[in-house]
Order: C-alpha cells, then sequence, then structure tokens
C-alpha cells in the first residue's frame, strides 16, 4: 500500500531528532514511561510542518494512529488522538502495519522475535499461520492473565484460532506463558510499553467486530506487476506500440498557451452560471430547501431565466441541447423554411444512439425523408458527401449518417450562433452583426446579485444590469415583482414588444445543384436581393395550405 | 532452428528499441509546444476567497459501504450501490428511497442512471451490467424485470449510459471496456490496451460525441474512438493505479500532455473519485483519508477540505446542474454537499 509508505515516511520525520516531536518522560498515572510525547506535541507538530489548520492536523493525526504508527499509552483499547496531554508512544517498526508480507512468501525468520521487545529489529515474513500463532499467543496470555475473563470477540477468536491450530497448542500455550515470565523480570515502564505496543498492532490487524479496519482494500485489483491481461511483449505487442507512437507524432497539437488560454476563458464564461461557484437565484435549494430554483430552470418552461439564454449563445451545443433552446432553434429554423435540418439531425441522433436492432428501419427511414431525390424534407448536403452516404446506406450501420449530420450541425451552427453575432463582435466578419435568434425570447432577469462565493469582479454588477435592456421585453423584472413573470408582460414570444430586427437570412452563399427532377424552390422571404435562393424544404402541405400537395 | 531463433530475437530486441526510440521522440514532440505552465497562465485570473460548503443531506439506509452513485438528470434523483448487494434510488432532496433492489453478488462497483431517468444500470462482482427499468407500480418487483447487458471475464467496475437509454459503456477488472446494446445485449465494440484493470471511465462532452477516456491499474488514461475501437491519446504519468493516485492530475487533450498536478505533502491517502463543478474552476475530489479536497484548477492550490465521512470516500459526483455534488463513502452514507 504506497499510502503506508507515504505515512511512514512522515512517521521518520517525526522522529528526527532535530525536527521531529520533542519526546520526554511522560507520566502515566505513577508509573514514567520514556520516549513519549502528548497528543498536544503531534498535533502542533502536523500544523508546523505543513501549514494545516487544527482539525486537519487532528484529522491525519488520528489517521496515523488508526493505522498503528502511534499507539495511546492511556486507554490503550481506543486507537485516537486527543489534542491534549494524553501520552503517546510510536510504534516500533517491527509492528508497523506495512510489515505485512503476502501469504505465499516463504517463512524466514521465524518467530524468536515473539517476544516483541523494543528493539529496533527487521521484520519477519509471516505466514498465515505465524501469525495464527502470534495471534493465538497473544491471545492466550490475555486469557491466562485474566483468568479466562476475555471480552466477548477476544473469546471467540480464542476457541477459533485454538480450532485451526490445534496441533501447535502446546506451543502456543508454552509460548505465552514464557513471554509472561519474562515480562515480570522487566520494570513496569516496559511492561506497560510492550503491553500497549501489542495491544495497538491486534487492534489495527484484528479490530473487533464493529469496528472500521483500515486495512481493507476491497476487492483485489492486479496492476502491472501481477497482470491477469495477457500482455507477452512479443513482436505484436512493439508493432502495435510503434504503430501507435507513429500516428500519435503525427497528430496535430496545440500550444500549451492556446490551451490553457481557452481553458480559463471557458472557466470566465462559466464562472457566472455555477451555483457552487456564484451561486443561484433565487437561491440554492439544496441550502433554502427552497425548489423555485428548480421550477424556473425546468427543462420546458415558458419563460427561460435570463441566465440561460445567455448560456445558449456560448456556444451551439449549448442551445441544440438545451430543450427549451432546441425549441427556439426550430422556431427560428421553420421562418427561414429551413427545419428539416433540425429533424435530419434528430433523426440521425436516433440512428447513432439507438437500438441495434432497428438500425436498417432507421437508416431507411431516414433515406426516404431526407436524402432521396425528391424527398419530402430533403436536406441539402454536399454532392461528396452524399454520395459517400447513399453508398454507406447500402451497408447500413449507426454510423453511416455521421459526415452527413455532421455537415447538417455545422450548417446550423452557423446559423444558430451567427444570431448571437453581436456579442462576439469582431471575431467572424462574415456573421452580420443583428441580434439574431436569441433576443425575441422574453426572459427573467435576476432581482438582485446573488450571493456568490469566491470572488466577483466589480465589473459583474454592470454587466448584469446592461445586458437586461436588450434582451428582454421593456420594463422587465421592477423591482420587487414576482420573480418568475416579468411583470405585465405576457409569456408568448410573439408579443414581446421588439420590433423584428434585421436577421441574416440562413442562405448559404454557394449552393449546390439540387437533383434532377426536383421543382425549383420557392423564394426566401426574407433574404436580401442579393443573395442566392435559400436552402430549405418546400413549404409543408399541413402549413401552407395554398400550396398543393408536394410530389414525392 | 537455431539461425532462426537467433534471427527472431535480434528482430524482437530492434523492435524494442525501435519502440522506445519512437516513444522518446513522442515525448519530445509534445515538448516542444509546452510553452507555458497553467499556474503562470493563470496569475492573471482572480484567486478564490474563502469557500464554506456543508453537508446538507445525508442518505442513510445502505446496510454496508456506498461503492458508486449516480445523478439523474432531473438533478435530484440518486442511485447508489453497495457492497452487501443492494442497489437504491433516491430522491436525495427529500432523502426518500424510491426505489431498492438487492443484486445476487456483493460489492456493486458500478452503477449509472439512465437518461430518461426510466432506468438503471449496475454490476459488480458478478462480472455484468444489468439494466433494471423503473416503474411506479406499487408492488413492484424490480429483479423480474432485469436485463443482462454486459458480460465480462472479470469484475465490472464503472458502467455509463451513451446519450440515450439503449447504450452502455463498461470498464472492467478484465481490462477492457466495451459498448453494448441494452435492447438485445449485444456487444457493439470492444476496447483493448490497458495493461491491467480497468478502474474508471467517463464519456466526452464533445459536439461529436465520440470519445471517452478510461483509467486503469497500469496508470494509464486512454482515450478512445467509440466508432473504430481504437486509442487515440494515452497518459502515462501517474505514478500508481489510477483510481488510489496520490496525486490529481489534469491532462489537456489538444495539448496531448499534463498540465497541473493537485497535490499535497500533507495528503497521505489516494484519491478515489473526481468530479469538476460546473464551470471547471474547482475540482472536487474524494479520499481514501475520509475527506474531500477542493482543489483550485488554476491556481492548483487546494481551497477548502470537507470533514465529515467517517470511511473513506468512494464516489463523487457533481450534480447536473451543479448546485451540489454527492459524495459515497464507505461509512455507509450519502452525503450531498452545497
Amino acid at each position: 500500500m504506497p499510502c503506508l509508505r507515504k505515512m511512514e515516511r512522515m512517521i521518520v520525520s517525526m522522529q528526527d531528532p532535530d525536527m521531529g516531536i520533542k519526546m520526554r518522560n511522560q507520566r502515566l498515572l505513577i508509573t514514567v514511561i520514556p520516549h513519549a510525547m502528548t497528543g498536544n506535541d503531534i498535533v502542533e507538530w502536523l500544523i508546523q510542518k505543513y501549514g494545516i489548520s487544527e482539525e486537519e492536523s487532528l484529522h491525519l493525526g488520528n489517521l496515523i494512529v488508526k493505522h498503528g504508527y502511534i499507539y495511546p499509552l492511556k486507554d490503550p483499547r481506543s486507537l485516537v488522538l486527543r489534542a491534549d496531554e494524553s501520552p503517546y508512544r510510536f510504534q516500533t517498526p517491527y509492528f508497523w502495519t506495512s510489515t505485512k508480507w503476502p501469504a505465499t512468501e516463504l517463512d524466514y525468520g521465524r518467530c524468536h522475535r515473539a517476544t516483541g521487545t523494543d528493539t529496533g529489529c527487521h521484520p519477519f515474513a509471516a505466514t498465515l499461520s505465524a501469525t495464527a500463532s502470534l495471534a493465538a499467543i497473544y491471545l492466550a496470555k490475555k486469557n491466562i492473565r485474566k483468568q479466562g475473563d476475555l471480552i466477548e470477540h477476544e473469546k471467540d477468536n480464542y476457541n477459533l484460532l485454538h480450532k485451526r491450530i490445534n496441533h501447535t497448542w502446546d506451543f502456543v500455550v508454552m509460548q505465552a506463558r514464557e513471554q509472561l515470565r519474562a515480562a515480570k523480570q522487566r520494570r513496569k515502564g516496559d511492561r506497560i510499553v510492550i503491553d500497549c505496543q501489542e495491544q495497538a498492532y491486534w487492534l489495527v490487524n484484528r479490530p473487533p467486530p464493529g469496528a472500521p479496519n483500515v486495512l481493507e482494500q476491497g476487492p483485489e485489483r492486479r496492476n502491472c506487476h501481477t497482470t491477469r491481461v495477457q500482455l507477452t511483449k512479443n513482436m505484436d505487442y512493439y508493432k502495435r506500440e510503434i504503430e501507435y507512437c507513429r500516428k500519435a507524432m503525427a497528430r496535430t497539437r496545440v500550444k500549451s498557451s492556446i490551451c490553457l488560454e481557452g481553458y480559463i476563458k471557458f472557466n470566465e464564461q462559466y464562472v457566472p452560471h455555477d451555483p457552487i461557484m456564484s451561486g443561484c437565484l433565487p437561491s440554492n435549494p439544496w441550502i433554502t430547501d427552497d425548489t423555485t430554483y428548480w421550477a424556473m430552470n425546468a427543462p420546458t418552461v415558458t419563460i427561460p431565466t435570463k441566465l440561460r439564454v445567455e448560456r445558449w449563445g456560448f456556444n451551439f451545443s449549448e442551445l441544440i441541447n438545451d430543450p427549451l433552446g432546441r425549441t427556439q432553434l426550430l422556431e427560428f429554423l421553420k421562418k427561414e423554411f429551413s427545419a428539416e435540418n433540425l429533424s435530419f439531425w434528430e433523426a440521425c441522433e436516433e440512428l447513432r444512439y439507438g437500438e441495434q436492432s432497428r438500425i436498417s428501419e432507421i437508416v431507411d427511414s431516414i433515406y426516404q425523408q431526407f436524402l432521396a431525390p425528391g424527398a419530402t424534407r430533403w436536406v441539402n448536403i454536399d454532392s461528396k458527401t452524399m454520395e459517400r452516404t447513399l453508398e454507406g446506406i447500402k451497408t447500413p450501420h449507426r454510423y453511416v449518417m455521421d459526415d452527413a449530420q455532421m455537415h447538417i450541425y455545422m450548417l446550423m451552427k452557423k446559423v444558430g450562433e451567427g444570431g448571437a453575432g453581436q456579442r462576439r463582435a469582431g471575431q467572424d466578419p462574415d456573421v452580420s452583426a443583428g441580434p439574431g435568434l436569441l433576443p425575441t425570447v422574453p426572459q427573467v432577469g435576476p432581482l438582485q446579485e446573488p450571493a456568490g462565493r469566491g470572488h466577483h469582479s466589480p465589473g459583474d454588477q454592470e454587466a448584469v444590469r446592461a445586458g437586461a435592456e436588450p434582451w428582454g421585453p421593456p420594463g422587465v423584472v421592477p423591482a420587487g415583482s414576482d420573480p418568475v413573470l416579468p411583470a405585465g408582460s405576457s409569456p408568448s414570444c410573439a408579443s414581446s414588444g421588439i420590433p423584428a430586427p434585421a436577421r441574416p437570412c440562413c442562405c448559404p452563399r454557394a449552393m449546390p445543384r439540387r437533383g434532377a427532377g426536383a421543382l425549383p424552390p420557392p423564394p426566401c422571404p426574407r433574404r436580401r436581393a442579393e443573395s442566392p435562393p435559400a436552402l430549405r424544404e418546400r413549404p409543408d402541405p399541413a402549413h401552407s395550405p395554398a400550396a398543393g400537395p408536394c410530389r414525392q | 532452428m537455431a539461425t532462426e531463433g537467433l534471427h527472431e530475437n535480434e528482430t524482437l530486441a530492434s523492435l524494442k528499441s525501435e519502440a522506445e526510440s519512437l516513444k522518446g521522440k513522442l515525448e519530445e514532440e509534445r515538448a516542444k509546444l509546452h510553452d507555458v505552465e497553467l499556474h503562470q497562465v493563470a496569475e492573471r485570473v482572480e484567486a478564490l476567497g474563502q469557500f464554506v460548503m456543508k453537508t446538507r443531506r445525508t442518505l442513510k439506509g445502505h446496510g454496508n459501504k456506498v461503492l458508486c452513485m449516480d445523478w439523474c438528470k432531473d438533478k435530484r434523483r440518486i442511485v447508489s450501490s453497495s457492497q452487501d448487494g443492494k442497489v437504491i434510488v433516491w430522491d436525495s432532496f427529500t432523502t426518500n428511497k424510491e426505489h431498492a433492489v438487492t443484486m445476487p453478488c456483493t460489492w456493486v462497483m458500478a452503477c449509472a442512471y439512465a437518461p430518461s431517468g426510466c432506468a438503471i444500470a449496475c454490476g459488480g462482482l458478478d462480472n455484468k451490467c444489468s439494466v433494471y427499468p423503473l416503474t411506479f407500480e406499487k408492488n413492484e418487483n424490480m429483479a423480474a424485470k432485469k436485463k443482462s447487458v454486459a458480460m465480462h471475464t472479470n469484475y465490472l467496475s464503472a458502467c455509463s449510459f451513451t446519450n440515450s437509454d439503449m447504450q452502455i459503456l463498461t470498464a472492467s477488472g478484465d481490462g477492457t471496456c466495451a459498448l453494448w446494446d441494452v435492447e438485445s445485449g449485444q456487444l457493439l465494440q470492444s476496447f483493448h490496451g490497458h495493461g491491467a484493470d480497468v478502474l474508471c471511465l467517463d464519456l466526452a462532452p464533445s459536439e461529436t460525441g465520440n470519445t471517452f477516456v478510461s483509467g486503469g491499474c497500469d496508470k494509464k488514461a486512454m482515450v478512445w474512438d467509440m466508432r473504430s475501437g481504437q486509442c487515440v491519446q494515452s497518459f502515462e504519468t501517474h505514478d500508481s493505479d489510477i483510481n488510489s493516485v496520490r496525486s490529481c492530475r489534469l491532462y489537456d487533450l489538444r495539448a496531448d500532455r499534463e498540465v497541473a498536478i493537485y497535490s499535497k505533502e500533507s495528503i497521505i491517502f489516494g484519491a478515489s473519485s473526481v468530479d469538476f463543478s460546473l464551470s471547471g474552476r474547482l475540482l472536487f475530489a474524494g479520499y481514501n483519508d475520509y475527506t474531500i479536497n477542493v482543489w483550485d484548477v488554476l491556481k492548483g492550490s487546494r481551497v477548502s477540505i470537507l470533514f465529515g465521512h467517517e470511511n473513506r470516500v468512494s464516489t463523487l459526483r457533481v450534480s447536473p446542474d451543479g448546485t451540489a455534488f454527492c459524495s459515497g463513502s464507505w461509512d455507509h452514507t450519502l452525503r450531498i454537499w452545497a
């Protein structure tokens, strides 16, 4: 266990003659114990050494005691660190928790160390039976000393061991008697120390029922050294490594400065939306037990909050992945007579993440609706992609629409993000600066600044208030009004009161050829004089009764 | 023949040295574009102030160590699994238990909530991943509707639904990850490459939704292409099993390198699970020393340490809307922090 090694290094530095804890004689009732320290000493040293708080220091100290590296002299049954004058001592390395060898190791260095003397001796390899013998000797000693009056679980263990190593029981009892006799000849101080050392060791290695077992690791994991995965390093293995390295070398990398700046920008953009960092309005439900925040931000709510709408402007995937945002997108696309793009994209998602058994069916349906020449909801994809896709359809699989889907996604993205052009002015000169999609959605602004954690830059206040004006209906959220609905405004998008802004048409400049036999597309109702005909579906008969039924 | 054997050894040796020299060159290439450290770029960013997060809910009900948990998209329900085989669905806001099922195995190390909220998946020492639909019938017998989806040759360590209820991604102690069709149980793609047990996985939130990352006992973090089954990137700077690493490390996929390490002298024990806050500024990590450390991702400093659990923290996830995070522990409880 690597953490035990780190703990041991800590223990060693704690015992450093110059920088370690100052040890001295500690009084335990009438006996004097040498080389001991108080709980306070330990906590103080940890605070000094690692620059941590008292709470953390106490917690860390407790872990050290729980793992048996420091043991209490007063109340040795309880492996707890008290930040007071209680005396503690460092465990002898002989009894260190890490001194545990796997049961398969050969037994060498036998039980002559079983007397447990406090001399820095080398660890010995214990087989399962050797550990059992030690446990048995320990309990036998206790049994003799207490004249059979053991604690419940100790009694159970004792009987269990008796059964298990019955054949060596004479040896066990003999050793126990020998150790007790030898102990009688020691000074009281030494006797106490040895008892506490043993007690601590067994508390860690054989915790009483109900007490947590700090040594428990969970189901065994194999790592590289004892791997169950067959990774023989033969020629194939190295050939794969070489192949991988070659591919990896060829991959495009981006400079760290650019990546990290990008990450910071992402942080800065999202921090106001991070409830843990900036709080949320009206309050965090977990803190106040008030679920209004969730009600206001439900997936399909009539009026989205200002923050939510702002987030749609960050990037297209925020817009399309929010159910409300997607509805808005659909409305917008419908107005541009290009709603088929979203439907196509959704159908492709259904294919990619859908049931295996329905793949052929879904591919066929997509083809019929969106790709076949003269399809009712024909999507405009460049000819190369169309060719590839049609070819792929012959052997349908769940990724067969990927290229086409990406093409349409990028198209919608350009439109959707183009709408947010005024927020990112200067980034893309081709995108017109019209507000586009977003501001026609009435939103709820914050009543007041949320009580945020961490740092708030003074600029935030202004940004929030200034942002309110162009976005919502005039007079939105006067102070004191119901935070959910702006006073006096109606929930529907159309009656927002803002004149319809000039928006960029979603007609791409380059118009690929349509399939032969297709009707010429109707003119785009919103296009400016100079732009080419739009790419969109033929008016759906259901929506425009004037047009005749579409030919198939 | 003897000469053939010799030839083969030479080729093996030459391949090995070629592989090694290429690895060296790869490291050089990666280093070339490393022009700045994260903490340098982060100098202009304001430091975070005092952070106070508290336990807002404690979920008691598991009879043994909690091993895994997952949030429902509704931001309040969670599913949790434990060592004794019990899987519980909670409304963590009210702390009510809504569903419970007992798996036929112990150590249920993986559980996941379906995106629709209508099903859960779980698995562990049974080497399988099973999906249970959730119903609200009076006398529901969840075990009866169980669907066995994934079959590995060793324990299941992690599972996750992709964008729909119909596909599951699993990671296993047999060293592989796999993508499954829930309805038929068919294996759609398997991912080989880890040299030891795979312990965790996470899907990438990208526009194309095609990649995921896995971490294993071979100290590697590997990024996979779900379509082809190929490993497209891997990072190997951890010094121990990924899942009990003493330091948390941040890798940038575009820069193709490690960019930060989050560690402290006073932290001896490994971190078992991590998650980012919504903005990515904070990193929450649950450790085997029973604590949760909150890191400032940009500055690299520890912002806060949270006490409360009485045994190791085994699982940690931030809620879908970022209002809170949930931690599960070997002390049999789950806690919601905000």
